[in-house]
């Protein structure tokens, strides 16, 4: 009787010894990660993804920002020039916005009314500027990697992007890898 | 806490976050509790609505002890202890 007992108590211990290590392994596959796709380069877009970048920066969460396709706009340096692009490459540097502070709204842009108007509120009720919660991102160490394949098809070179501490380029296997460890994957 | 024995608190730092909007407090919130020690009480002053639920949310994730949230005149007073 007493070693039945004994060996029922065993086969417990065992099984949860089992699952210790099921829920380690689980714990160990995700990270206190955010990992966004941003792939519109309308400002109201780019906010969100900004805004909450910020605040998962600011509860010590880690955050990786995927910019690709139309969200290239926002990266690009107004002052900085870059010269030998073929004609294709030149028109769509041309018709695409120059950086974040000439992104358009995805609603009620009005031929540029409405971001004047977006922005004015900001000002007026202290929300950051898109400017400004960059400079924010990088202080708190937030990464942002450029997909290298975006980059070619819209005809923009590293060299005329801002100046941001925790800039790389990569291509989607990153942040696939990358969204795969992440607790939290967005798309904008 | 109740609100008597908020108002009895003497914060060892007060971060005044009022007039900015989300995540502006959050992120002034962050920058500031390095600056305390373990045990000591913050107090976060800030006009946004938002901010008394963003806070205990982020108490808790970091394990930091929410203590609750006065309500003045246009801005909340939300005190913690690290």
């Amino acid at each position: 009787m007493d070693k039945d007992v004994e060996q029922k108590i065993q086969d417990l211990q065992n099984q949860i010894n089992e699952l210790k290590g099921q829920v380690a392994d689980v714990e160990e596959a995700t990270k206190d990660q955010l990992s966004i796709a941003i792939v519109s380069g309308d400002m109201d877009r780019i906010l969100a993804a900004m805004v909450l970048s910020i605040a998962a920066a600011s509860m010590d969460t880690q955050v990786k920002l995927f910019f690709s396709f139309w969200s290239l706009s926002a990266l690009r340096d107004k002052s900085k020039r870059v010269k030998s692009k073929d004609f294709l490459s030149k028109m769509f540097g041309f018709m695409l916005p120059r950086g974040m502070d000439k992104l358009k709204l995805s609603k009620m842009n009005m031929a540029g009314m409405g971001p004047k108007m977006i922005k004015f509120l900001m000002k007026k009720q202290n929300v950051l500027s898109l400017d400004e919660m960059f400079r924010q991102a990088a202080e708190l160490g937030i990464e942002i990697i450029v997909c290298e394949m975006s980059m070619g098809l819209m005809g923009i070179r590293k060299e005329e992007l801002i100046d941001y501490p925790n800039l790389s380029l990569a291509g989607a296997g990153t942040f696939i890898a990358e969204a795969a460890e992440s607790r939290i994957q967005l798309f904008i | 806490m109740n609100e008597e024995q908020l108002k009895q608190i003497k914060a060892d730092k007060v971060v005044d976050a009022r007039g900015t909007a989300c995540p502006g407090p959050l992120l002034a919130a962050k920058k500031a509790i390095g600056l305390i020690e373990q045990g000591q009480i913050m107090e976060i002053l800030s006009s946004d609505e938002g901010t008394k639920r963003d806070v205990p949310k982020w108490a808790k994730k970091k394990g930091y002890e929410y203590l609750g949230t006065i309500e003045e005149n246009g801005y909340f007073r939300i005190f913690l202890r690290k």
